[in-house]
């Protein structure tokens, strides 16, 4: 199975930190019908990137281009952890022993699981860690 | 190839000889005119007094308001029919300026003209059009009467029908072409789509705006000229104050006939070579209408290093006006000077705004907002906040000050059509 099947595009948008913002950029994606898995928002002095893991990342990257946003895709992973105590820690040990580094990172808990997002310096590496762990990768053909 | 060799590359010590004797002629002359014999003798000033060029300083300055106060004829030194001919200035509030010439102005004035075209290579085999306007405005007249000195094919074209304006550049085999930056773009266009490459054209005079060395080449590319800076104001004739030279490297100001100071806008002291501040220029051969140290308004600095054509020293392509100037935190700080850094960082957007506040501690501070660019945006936080650090590197390097910049979204600044209001000053009054 090729490593890359594994790396998913997370959209990124450059915005402003000031109020409606993070509504301006959920409502267009309201419009486009497109669901947002996972997001966090990152700051720095006077700005912010959100980042969004979506169902529709082409469609969200288009709408919010035209809608005048700065987007960019960025490649990221997503692990399956166990949902009680301990999940994050595996996944974290994991990665720690494989000298990989976690850039940033931010999870989600739903009903099939929880599922941690992850940026790091080296995603194949990463991945054949993981698999190699027989932890679940999450595919991007989950995402359309 | 000089008009006048002797005056335009003067030794330092012969210069300042004559210009001390210029500098007391007009002290002399400035006391026929009622507003200097008062201001004078309030400030307990005697002409005979001024021994050396550094007297000057002990002068009072003049300033724009001061002559149109005078208006209409209230700065003459001769007698109203000794001035053969007036133009006025444009002022943008208020009545205009008006400026007068005798005779003897009317000669001095088409010879400096005439040493910037030989400068730039012109001779009496040269065509020259010249398309700026030719009525109040002094570049019109200042610049036909110069070429017809140097005796140039002279065309006075003006301005306006642009079509016209290329057959006769075609037709005359015109060599050089005087305008503003921007007639001469409208005329590299016009050119473009009438499919001419103007072969005859090879000099290019362009001034009475500011332009910047991108839309130099752009204009030596598309004209097939070479492009010369020329700088002048009509309080000191009009156009030929300063002309850059073959060297395309700083304009040569003829010291001559014009005393320079570089001072402080704020304070009026004077600053020194390699440092930017408001030229202030005492006019030292004019007649009808004599000056003392009159504030251009127009910001440079003199350029320390000799210039390889012989002239004497150069001043800096100007950079603004002291209007636009901000001091931060006792620093002078000019709207060019940023759009200059934030222009040469490929990153940034083209529009930018400036906000100056005061903080709780009674410290101003700047801060800009920039826009970043689309194909610059990679999505990492990280990437941004490099990117903000260098472009306040880049301004601290070029200000000398620490500033705050605000990386805002693509779009959201405000576009200008016509003149940009960059600048939103809020420390109110102390």
């Amino acid at each position: 199975m090729a490593a890359n099947e594994f790396i998913i595009r997370q959209i990124s948008v450059f915005s402003e930190n000031r109020p409606g913002r993070l509504a301006a950029i959920a409502h267009a994606l309201e419009e486009e019908r497109v669901n947002i898995f996972a997001f966090s928002i990152a700051e720095a002095s006077g700005f912010g990137v959100v980042r969004a893991l979506v169902d529709h990342p082409v469609r969200a990257h288009d709408r919010l281009t035209k809608d005048g946003f700065n987007v960019a895709f960025t490649d990221v992973i997503a692990v399956r952890m166990r949902d009680e105590p301990g999940g994050l820690y595996e996944v974290a040990r994991l990665l720690g022993e494989a000298g990989i580094n976690i850039e940033y990172s931010y999870a989600y808990s739903g009903p099939e699981g929880a599922v941690l997002i992850l940026r790091v310096d080296r995603p194949e590496a990463a991945i054949a860690a993981i698999t190699a762990a027989g932890k679940d990768l999450i595919p991007s053909s989950a995402f359309a | 190839m000089y008009w006048d060799e002797l005056h335009e590359t003067m030794r330092p010590a012969d210069l300042e000889a004559l210009q001390l004797r210029r500098l007391r002629a007009t002290l002399e002359r400035v006391g026929n005119v009622p507003f200097y014999r008062e201001l004078l003798a309030r400030e307990g000033i005697r002409p005979e007094e001024t021994r050396t060029l550094d007297d000057v300083r002990k002068l009072p300055f003049t300033k724009k308001q001061d002559l149109r106060d005078g208006y209409p004829f209230g700065f003459f030194a001769v007698p109203r029919n000794k001035v053969i001919r007036i133009h006025t200035t444009s002022g943008t509030t208020g009545k205009p300026t008006v400026v007068g010439y005798t005779a003897g102005d009317l000669d001095h004035w088409s010879d400096l003209i005439a040493r910037n075209m030989t400068m730039v290579g012109l001779t009496a085999d040269d065509v020259f059009q010249n398309s700026v306007n030719y009525g109040m405005f002094t570049g019109g007249l200042g610049f036909h009467y110069g070429a017809e000195k140097v005796g140039m094919t002279t065309v006075p074209a003006g301005t306006g029908n642009t079509r016209r304006q290329i057959e006769m550049i075609d037709d005359f085999g015109v060599t050089a072409l005087h305008c503003t930056p921007s007639y001469a773009m409208h005329l590299a266009e016009v050119a473009e789509e009438m499919g001419s490459d103007l072969p005859s054209l090879r000099v290019g005079m362009f001034g009475a705006e500011p332009w910047s060395d991108a839309t130099r080449t752009e204009l030596q590319d598309r004209l097939g000229v070479t492009a010369f800076d020329s700088y002048g104001l009509s309080e000191l004739y009009g156009p030929g104050v300063a002309f850059e030279c073959q060297e395309q490297d700083g304009l040569h100001i003829w010291h001559d006939s014009y005393l320079v100071e570089i001072v402080d806008p704020a304070t009026g002291e004077p600053i020194g070579p390699g440092e930017r501040g408001e030229l202030v220029v005492t006019p030292l051969v004019k007649e009808a209408m004599p000056l003392l140290r009159y504030r251009t308004g127009d910001i440079t600095m003199l350029l320390e290093d000799d210039c390889p054509c012989g002239r004497t020293q150069r001043v800096a392509r100007f950079s603004g006006r002291v209007d636009d100037m901000l001091i931060i935190r006792g620093i002078n700080v000019f709207p060019s000077q940023i759009e200059h850094v934030l222009m040469a960082l490929p990153e940034v957007g083209d529009q930018f705004m400036v906000y100056v506040d005061r903080d709780e501690r009674h410290l101003d501070e700047m801060t800009i907002e920039v826009e970043i660019k689309r194909q610059y945006f990679s999505g990492e936080l990280a990437d941004l906040a490099r990117l903000q650090a260098k472009i306040v590197r880049a301004l601290r390097d070029a200000l000398e000050l620490r500033t705050h910049v605000r990386l805002v979204e693509p779009g959201s600044l405000p576009r200008f059509e016509g003149k940009a209001k960059r600048v939103v000053d809020r420390r109110g009054n102390l």
